[in-house]
């Protein structure tokens, strides 16, 4: 591998951020999922960063699961969005942030077509002001929530409690990266990095401390796929997906598996325990998985925060291997207390993999 | 007083169109940039289809020019041109020249493969272009794997930048297909247990002799042809190339391993062919090559009374067809300068 190839098509790929005053669109299943990440990224903005950033309670869903999943038509699609971008437009707002990579994706091929076909953006407006009595700005900057975390990866590594290295033998870890399909695979050019070598997670392994793993399956779909896993009949597809991308990782030994995705973390997590309980075979060392974060998490965990704040006792695979390789400081027996100190109860243990609690 | 033709590009095509002009009595000044003659045919080893070496052929041409009398200008690059009457004032970085007529003869470039990013190359260890493999055979290199270790399989993808909207190259470059079929037999007489397939959209075989070719390489070489465009290429844990096709024949999915990787690049206009373009006003097709002024029965000549085209910068050829189109250029431009009647209609 000549990594100065990579690097010579990250030249190709790079995009203009917004450094400040950016309007929050969150996802809507990350607050299930994984539900400490995006609050740490409103905490890393505002508290470690400084930013101003808008969390706003009025904004729904995209539509994008329903729009990808064909039920829902392109034109009410736009429709939606723009009700978003007239929400950001009436607080003063410029700088889209957008929580979800299917949201992000979607807002790109909304603008594009938008500047491609005016008559659609006319027809929007109008749709918007008949139905709402709304009208919007379009965004002067989008950005995914990766690229601004990427764009301040180094102010973050100033701020650290921990860098990527593994203190029992000195060496980084060593991170796969998983980047959603619709960050980059649509329009490369709207990605940190592109599409077929993205940067903008590797940026932040490689920037903390550790070591970027390529392996043959990096570019495939952790298996959501949103018809995959949305049509019952299909979940078999959903786990072979992420099956292949097991298999192929672990001759590399990661230390762990950084995602930009809301379903990514979560297939790529949850089906470790079904091909575990249901096939008896596991990914990481000495029967346990391989741990999977989001890069607000790994954000997080590089700035010392509070492990079970930042909602890893949410994953099922146990993330306490990669942290006692980090040599973390923390209250082990806080893992299934809520913030007011309540027992949240502990769940069963798994027949074969592997957790730590 | 002969009249004076400045050929510009020294590569096949501007060799035999100065041989020949200098033997219809013309004063022929042949400008090259680079420090020899020969262009692409310096890079290549054994030609297709007979399998002689290229520099048979350079040789050739070579001694064309040498009979001829041409005034060879190496080192020299064109910078500024005007037009006054008749007259071209040619400036170079050494000289200036007055032609009564210019051949543009700037050739083509390979497809730059690193705009293929899912293929790898400049990143895995293990992917290179037929340009590159090439140059192994002319220096009797092995072919082996960047670590040293033998090549037991080998992939060999067409139509890498060619017949490619996404590439920005619509056009098929006319020479990839036969050169995967000639290079893969040549790999597979230095490696005799190596297995080899080639990845292909069409074969175009359409030359004498072409057939023949990909013939023996099925039959006495065991190439396997699959027809299925690659989707992707990766670099697995022993540094070998894990690439990604649909059989399209069999209409499935393939995922298979190779130690070697063979990207077939196809040609694009050389930045030569665009300046002379831009500096003679020459209009470009669009695929951007130079434009003859008819297809069928302008061929050689341009836009620019005076400015004539000879070999790959108006469009993808095999060697055997640039000679050709330069002895034809040689021909409307005789035809010009001594005002012969079939040159009017």
């Amino acid at each position: 591998m000549k990594v100065e190839g990579k690097r010579h098509i990250w030249k190709e790929y790079q995009k203009d951020i917004a450094d400040d005053k950016y309007w929050y669109a969150r996802s809507c299943i990350r607050q299930n999922f994984f539900p400490g990440s995006e609050t740490a990224f409103l905490r890393i903005l505002r508290n470690e960063l400084g930013k101003d950033i808008f969390d706003s309670q009025c904004h729904t869903s995209c539509t994008g699961i329903g729009y990808h999943c064909d039920i829902v038509p392109f034109e009410t699609t736009m429709t939606v969005v723009a009700r978003q971008f007239s929400l950001m437009s009436e607080k003063g707002y410029k700088n889209y942030a957008a929580s979800c990579i299917t949201s992000f994706g979607l807002y790109t091929e909304i603008l594009e077509t938008w500047e491609s076909h005016p008559h659609l953006l006319e027809k929007t407006r109008d749709n918007l002001y008949k139905s709402t009595g709304r009208t919007f700005e379009i965004p002067e900057d989008l950005a995914h929530t990766s690229d601004i975390i990427f764009k301040f990866r180094k102010e973050i590594f100033e701020k650290r409690k921990h860098s990527l290295i593994n203190i029992q033998t000195g060496k980084p870890l060593r991170g796969v990266e998983h980047i959603g399909c619709h960050y980059a695979k649509m329009f490369p050019h709207k990605g940190v990095g592109g599409a077929e070598y993205p940067q903008v997670l590797a940026g932040m392994i490689e920037d903390w401390g550790g070591e970027v793993v390529d392996y043959p399956e990096r570019r495939h779909c952790c298996g959501f796929g949103f018809r995959q896993y949305v049509v019952k009949a299909n979940r078999g597809y959903s786990v072979a997906n992420s099956h292949k991308k097991f298999e192929s990782m672990e001759p590399f030994k990661p230390d762990f598996i950084l995602t930009n995705c809301p379903g990514c973390p979560m297939f790529l997590d949850r089906w470790q325990y079904f091909i575990a309980e249901t096939e008896g075979k596991t990914y990481g060392e000495n029967g346990l998985g391989i741990p999977v974060l989001t890069y607000e998490e790994l954000a997080g965990i590089v700035l010392g925060y509070d492990p079970w704040e930042l909602g890893l006792q949410m994953h099922q695979v146990s993330i306490e291997p990669l942290l006692d390789k980090l040599g973390y400081e923390y209250d082990k027996s806080g893992k299934y207390k809520a913030l007011d100190g309540t027992n949240l109860g502990k769940p069963e243990n798994p027949t074969n993999l592997k957790i730590t609690c | 007083m002969s009249k004076k033709v400045v050929v510009i590009g020294a590569g096949p095509a501007g060799m035999e169109t100065s041989t020949y002009l200098a033997n219809f009595g013309f004063d022929v000044d042949l400008i090259e940039k680079e420090n020899q003659v020969g262009g692409k045919l310096n890079h290549w080893d054994r030609l297709f289809p007979s399998m002689r070496k290229g520099d048979e052929v350079k040789e050739f041409l070579r001694k064309g020019n040498k009979f001829s009398n041409i005034n060879l200008l190496l080192n020299t690059e064109i910078e500024n041109v005007e037009q006054i009457d008749n007259k071209f004032i040619i400036a170079t970085n050494n000289n200036k020249i007055q032609a009564d007529a210019v051949v543009i003869a700037t050739g083509f470039e390979i497809f730059d493969a690193t705009k293929k990013e899912e293929y790898g190359y400049g990143i895995y260890d293990n992917v290179i272009t037929s340009k590159d493999l090439e140059l192994l055979f002319r220096q009797n290199k092995k072919i082996v794997r960047a670590d040293g270790k033998p090549v037991k399989r080998v992939g060999i993808v067409h139509c890498v930048g060619s017949r490619d909207e996404k590439a920005g190259n619509i056009y098929c470059s006319k020479v990839c297909c036969v050169t995967g079929v000639k290079q893969a037999i040549e790999i597979h007489e230095a490696n005799p247990d190596s297995e080899i397939y080639c990845f292909y959209m069409d074969l175009r075989m359409f030359g004498m002799q072409y057939e023949e070719l990909y013939k023996k390489a099925q039959e006495e070489h065991g190439v396997q042809f699959i027809r299925g465009r690659l989707s992707e290429a990766a670099e697995s844990l022993d540094g070998s190339v894990i690439v990604k096709v649909e059989d399209t024949l069999s209409g499935r999915p393939l995922k298979m391993s190779v130690d070697l990787l063979v990207l077939l690049v196809g040609f694009v206009p050389s930045q030569g062919t665009t300046k002379m373009g831009n500096l003679f006003g020459v209009s470009f097709n669009p695929n951007r090559f130079l434009e003859y002024s008819d297809e069928h029965t302008g061929t050689g000549l341009t836009n620019v009374p005076g400015v004539f085209l000879a070999g790959t910068c108006s469009a993808p050829r095999t060697l055997t067809n640039t000679i050709l189109d330069a002895r034809s250029t040689a021909m409307r431009v005789a035809g010009y300068l001594n005002a012969w009647e079939t040159e009017k209609r």
